[in-house]
């Protein structure tokens, strides 16, 4: 469809047009009757910390939107790279497309220089995205990693602020995990001690704070490989189902039958050569 | 084919659709081709980041740009931007999609990937414009 009006390509990136459509419709829903509808958040405990071997990341699984829980097995530690991982906290969207973007930009990278990326890339090039979108992005990111230069937890705040730091934790179940961390941590601590603190961490946030739940993901990087435990841990609280609700054959019965064959002839046959050299 | 005019020159500095006033002739409003005017619309952009993110690139490579002035000389900007200026000319016609490969390669867009890559891709836009306007509109004589 031809425009007349459209007197240059439109440029890529973000597309602005909907912004004075939504202020008005945000004026109108306004009377009470409908809300805009909230975007799912993560709503999360994080939790990350460093130790003799490598770093040690926690996760819980739970995505709520406004107050209902949307997701019960969520992702929530994303893979950057071959030795690099990321916890994400805030709007759901948000962190999944910011680390997709992230990984994929680093896998370019490493494509190019034939090298593992190093968690400083990783942290800087998201540190430059965030940056630039003022925030409008709500991702907070716990990225971890093993480079060359040794084992690194860094926290990217959603205004592209970062800190790099021993121990972590982020999201809306954060002071609760920080808690236990606090008490507990140690520098240089051995692998299993690490991980039940971090277990403990997460499972403080889990029980505090309306906003995480259900299972505890464990993520742990070391010099040698990764090992990503989902889930590490389940929760006391499922629920039984007391019924199937699939329905078993038969349950229908068949009223009336009624089979017409259709009949196909070959009118033309063609052979087409593959080369497969 | 005069591709100096004044219209397009402005055009090539800060390429943008659909912000600002719509002028036509005599640099009063085109009420014909885009509809009765509104001041309060036309002030501000509606969104936080609209304005920065019309100007991102720019801003960028006006930032690079000086640095490398200072670090290097004038000489390095000065032949990195000729040679921008001669890749930006390799297009198609302006209505048809044109994959600007060389000034991506030299910018170094080949190898990252953000959301101008991802998000409004213009090969994949419902709308096209009218051949004809556009190339007027491109040549400056509209």
């Amino acid at each position: 469809m031809a425009l007349s009006n459209v007197l240059e390509i439109p440029t890529s990136g973000f597309n602005f047009e909907n912004v004075a459509r939504n202020v008005a419709l945000e004026g109108l829903l306004e009377g009470g009757q409908t809300k805009t509808p909230k975007p799912m958040k993560t709503g999360t405990t994080i939790a990350g910390l460093v130790c003799k071997e490598g770093v040690v990341l926690g996760a819980d699984t739970r995505a709520t939107s406004g107050e209902v829980v949307a997701d019960k097995m969520c992702a929530k530690i994303h893979y950057i790279s071959p030795n690099i991982y990321c916890c994400g906290a805030g709007t759901a969207a948000d962190t999944e497309k910011t680390t997709d973007l992230l990984s994929s930009n680093l896998t370019i990278f490493s494509m190019n220089s034939g090298r593992n990326p190093r968690v400083v890339m990783a942290v800087n090039i998201l540190q430059d995205m965030l940056f630039r979108y003022r925030g409008q992005i709500g991702a907070s990111l716990i990225l971890g990693g093993v480079d060359c230069n040794g084992n690194h937890l860094y926290t990217v705040g959603p205004y592209g602020s970062i800190d790099n730091v021993p121990y972590l934790a982020m999201g809306s179940g954060d002071l609760a995990a920080l808690g236990i961390l606090e008490d507990r941590f140690k520098p240089n601590m051995e692998m299993e001690e690490a991980k039940e603190l971090v277990r403990d961490a997460i499972h403080s946030g889990i029980m505090s704070d309306l906003g995480s739940g259900n299972n505890i993901d464990i993520c742990v990087i070391t010099k040698q490989g990764v090992d990503y435990i989902r889930p590490y841990q389940e929760s006391e609280y499922k629920d039984k189902r007391q019924k199937r609700y699939k329905y078993g054959p038969g349950t229908t019965s068949i009223l009336t039958e009624k089979i017409v064959p259709l009949e196909l002839e070959v009118v033309q046959e063609t052979v087409q050569r593959m080369d497969t050299a | 084919m005069n591709t100096r005019g004044l219209r397009s020159q402005l055009k090539d500095s800060v390429p943008v659709t659909g912000m600002g006033p719509q002028v036509g002739a005599y640099g009063v409003q085109d009420t014909l081709r885009s509809g009765f005017s509104s001041v309060k619309n036309e002030l501000l952009p509606s969104h936080a980041l609209e304005l920065s993110e019309k100007n991102f690139q720019l801003n960028q490579d006006k930032m690079n740009f000086s640095n490398l002035r200072n670090i290097q000389g004038l000489h390095a900007p000065l032949k990195l931007q000729m040679e921008y200026r001669a890749a930006r000319q390799i297009q198609r016609l302006p209505f048809l999609q044109s994959s600007h490969l060389a000034l991506d390669t030299l910018k170094g867009n080949d190898e990252s990937i953000s959301f101008e890559d991802i998000l409004n891709d213009p090969a994949q836009s419902e709308m096209m414009g009218e051949p004809h306007i556009m190339v007027e509109y491109k040549l400056g004589m509209m």
